[in-house]
């Protein structure tokens, strides 16, 4: 598989405060990779530095095989966290300046900016002042400013904040569009459920250390615990769970009147699915039973809870 | 180097646009003419209130002394009493009465003189009236000693002992006080450009913080690019507010010395008449003289003058403004920013003052030359300085490359400071920073 991005033990201080601590990442080629951690852990450093705004101390990073060079910056687009405009400067005029910045040439970037202000239904603000945008607004110029020139690996930090949920599905669409379209996106966040939606891959920084990485699939498979949820059409549930409590590992039982159904966890033991399931079919029908793949958030919560009281 | 170009435009064009710069640049021009006028007026105003005052002159050696003149007129009273006299002053309105006794001698008469007024007069009622009896007083002695007034004219001679430099060239007296004026013209020039345009680059650099979009753009471009590109648009932006402003003033000012027929001597100060107690200078000879001015300040070396003016100033802003672009990225809003532009400001004000100081009296002392020197005062200092010339009988050469050289040094020095204060500054914040902090930056 070929990486569009390979970071190798990048470290970088600020002082005595250490930002990042020996981050190794690879980021495939044409997937959505999430960049998770709370607040401090080290993203922001660590997009920065993909962006050559800082140097690391140590480490090297490639882009597409190659050392991070200023030429590369044209092949990046960069939507950051803390973001905005100049307040006082015309909407068109403002992102044709941005387009140019990223060595686009003006005629080009003013037919990409008019393919995108018309995608976005937003053409007639190209001679408005910023100052006059809503937020939602602004943010909308921002993305199409970021994503313009076309590139091959795009950052977003952050990049729902602000939207209204409308708008933030529009973007989350666009994103996945982008994606389909060949480009390599970085989504920098600490809201896990639009990871769930988006992301193929994630890292997870806290305190300035990566503590886990790789596909989201796989982590999901590595952290579930072989517990199963299960329900069952019963109409004496405590006679039934106290038999089956004595044969397997329940927990968290209730049950449903309503439906009379009752409701359990189960911890596999070492004993097979089959196994299982064949007793618990002699005893009442089976409504469901559904392995419990835990959420990102609970990976999140799980791996950083368990490594502060490491600590 | 192209996106510094389009960095410097956007920079000079969001400047030029913006309203309050358009409204000062059209707008201090008439400002600044309305007051000239305004002071032109108020001048002959002054004038042409004429002062009244009232004699008691019980004395005969007092007769036609007192001469009315044009700001001044004076009223003999007669056989009152002193205290009538004063009486009728204070109730005809007139701005004083002065008393003069009668006695044996005429320093006895000078010794009990009194003059009465309301308030405390002023020092050019007083010295007219002191002069007209210094000049009694003098009369007297001479006549004492039997001299005519005509012989003492004769003696009292006004001299100006001719000045040369060791190279033969012939100077005027008071011509190096118009040089250093000159020479402290142009140092005020880029005191006051560095510490506007300055401020200027510094509020832009905040503003890009607040509006958040630093870090949109330093994604794409070098923060020191950025710097670079704001202090040069900026600055471009300066230079064509001030050609605008020399441009419509002096035309303004042509305007209306055309149109009101004001006679320009009134800006220059100069009032013949004050000396006229004293000695009348032969005319003819001033003219001479104003020539002789003239002919001297067509013969100021304007080109080199011209050439160092532009040197330094483009030497001296650069250092400065990359300072208040340091500033501007250290802080988060402008009330922070007093703690650090103080100590900015102190080398300027103290090059304008031990200019105008040190240098008018001795342009190549050792205070003039150490701060000529000095790169943080030398952009100001050394102009004033040059204004007497380069070379022999002016500033040593190897003075000026030697200033010039430190400040190129210290123009890299600071820029290297301030990009790292910049690059780092322009991405924290919500931190007040103290010196301790920007010293930390300089080491990430």
């Amino acid at each position: 598989m070929n990486h569009v991005l390979v970071a190798k033990e990048v470290s970088k201080k600020y002082g005595t405060y250490t930002a990042l601590n020996n981050i190794s990442l690879e980021i495939p080629e044409n997937s959505i990779y999430g960049l998770l951690g709370p607040n401090g852990a080290g993203k922001t450093s660590l997009i920065r530095i993909i962006n050559q705004i800082t140097y690391p101390d140590s480490g090297t990073v490639l882009f597409n095989g190659e050392p991070l060079d200023p030429k590369h910056i044209a092949m990046i687009g960069y939507l950051p966290e803390e973001r905005g405009l100049y307040k006082s400067m015309k909407v068109g005029e403002q992102a044709l300046y941005l387009a140019q910045l990223k060595g686009m040439g003006k005629a080009e970037a003013k037919k990409k900016l008019k393919y995108w202000f018309d995608k976005f239904e937003i053409g007639d603000w190209w001679n408005k002042k910023v100052q006059e945008l809503s937020k939602g607004m602004a943010q909308k110029v921002q993305f199409i400013v970021t994503v313009l020139h076309e590139p091959k690996l795009l950052i977003f930090d952050e990049p729902f904040s602000g939207f209204d949920p409308i708008n933030a599905n529009v973007i989350k669409d666009e994103i996945l569009e982008l994606k389909k379209n060949g480009t390599s996106i970085i989504f920098s966040t600490h809201r896990m459920e639009s990871v769930e939606e988006l992301c193929e891959y994630i890292a997870l920084i806290h305190k300035s250390e990566k503590i886990l990485d790789g596909k989201l699939t796989d982590i999901k498979k590595a952290y579930k615990k072989n517990i199963f949820e299960v329900g069952m059409q019963v109409f004496n549930p405590s006679e039934i769970i106290q038999e089956l409590k004595e044969k397997l590992a329940i927990f968290e039982d209730y049950y449903e009147v309503n439906e009379n159904q009752l409701n359990f966890k189960l911890q596999l033991n070492g004993k097979s699915t089959q196994e299982i399931l064949t007793y618990l079919a002699t005893k009442a029908p089976i409504n469901h039973f559904v392995e419990k793949i835990p959420s990102a958030n609970d990976i999140f919560i799980q791996t950083i809870s368990s490594k502060n009281s490491n600590e | 180097m192209n996106k510094l170009l389009l960095i410097i435009k956007r920079e000079y064009l969001a400047k030029v646009r913006n309203k309050s710069f358009v409204i000062m640049t059209f707008l201090s021009p008439i400002l600044m003419v309305a007051m000239v006028i305004l002071i032109a007026f108020l001048t002959q105003l002054n004038d042409s209130e004429k002062q009244v005052i009232t004699i008691l002159n019980e004395s005969d050696f007092f007769h036609n002394e007192f001469v009315i003149t044009e700001s001044t007129s004076y009223i003999d009273f007669k056989n009152m009493s002193l205290q009538q006299a004063i009486d009728s002053t204070v109730n005809l309105g007139y701005y004083g009465l002065l008393y003069i006794p009668d006695a044996a001698t005429l320093q006895e008469i000078t010794d009990k003189s009194f003059f009465y007024t309301k308030e405390a007069p002023s020092t050019s009622t007083l010295d007219k009236i002191e002069g007209i009896f210094k000049t009694r007083l003098q009369q007297n002695r001479l006549q004492e000693l039997g001299v005519s007034k005509q012989d003492f004219l004769e003696v009292d001679k006004n001299y100006d002992i001719n000045l040369s430099t060791f190279s033969g060239d012939i100077n005027i007296k008071g011509f190096n006080e118009i040089r250093a004026f000159i020479g402290g013209g142009f140092g005020y020039l880029i005191m006051m450009f560095i510490i506007i345009y300055g401020g200027f680059v510094m509020r832009s650099v905040i503003e890009e913080k607040t509006s958040r979009i630093i870090e949109v753009i330093i994604s794409s471009v070098k923060p020191f690019q950025l710097m670079m590109g704001k202090i040069i648009g900026t600055s471009l932006a300066g230079i064509t507010q001030f050609a605008i402003w020399i441009f419509s003033a002096s035309l303004l000012m042509l305007v209306v010395i055309f149109i009101f027929d004001i006679d320009p001597a009134t800006f220059t100060g100069a009032n013949p008449s004050m000396g006229a107690m004293s000695t009348v200078p032969d005319v003819s000879m001033m003219n001479e003289k104003v020539l002789a001015l003239g002919v001297e300040i067509f013969k100021i070396p304007w080109v080199m003058l011209i050439s160092f003016f532009l040197v330094y100033f483009l030497l001296g802003y650069l250092i400065y403004s990359s300072i208040y672009a340091a500033i501007g990225a250290a802080v988060d809003n402008e009330t922070d920013t007093q703690q650090f532009i103080l100590p900015v400001i102190t080398p300027l004000m103290l090059a304008i003052y031990v200019g105008f100081f040190s240098v008018f009296n001795n342009p190549h002392g050792p205070i003039a030359v150490a701060f000529s020197l000095f790169p943080l005062t030398s952009p100001i200092v050394m102009l004033m300085r040059l204004s007497s010339g380069l070379g022999e009988g002016g500033v040593p050469i190897w003075q000026v490359v030697v200033s010039i050289l430190l400040l190129i040094i210290t123009f890299m020095g600071i820029v290297w400071f301030a990009a790292k204060i910049y690059r780092i500054g322009i991405l924290m914040y919500g931190k007040k920073p103290s010196y301790k902090e920007l010293y930390k930056w300089l080491k990430y």
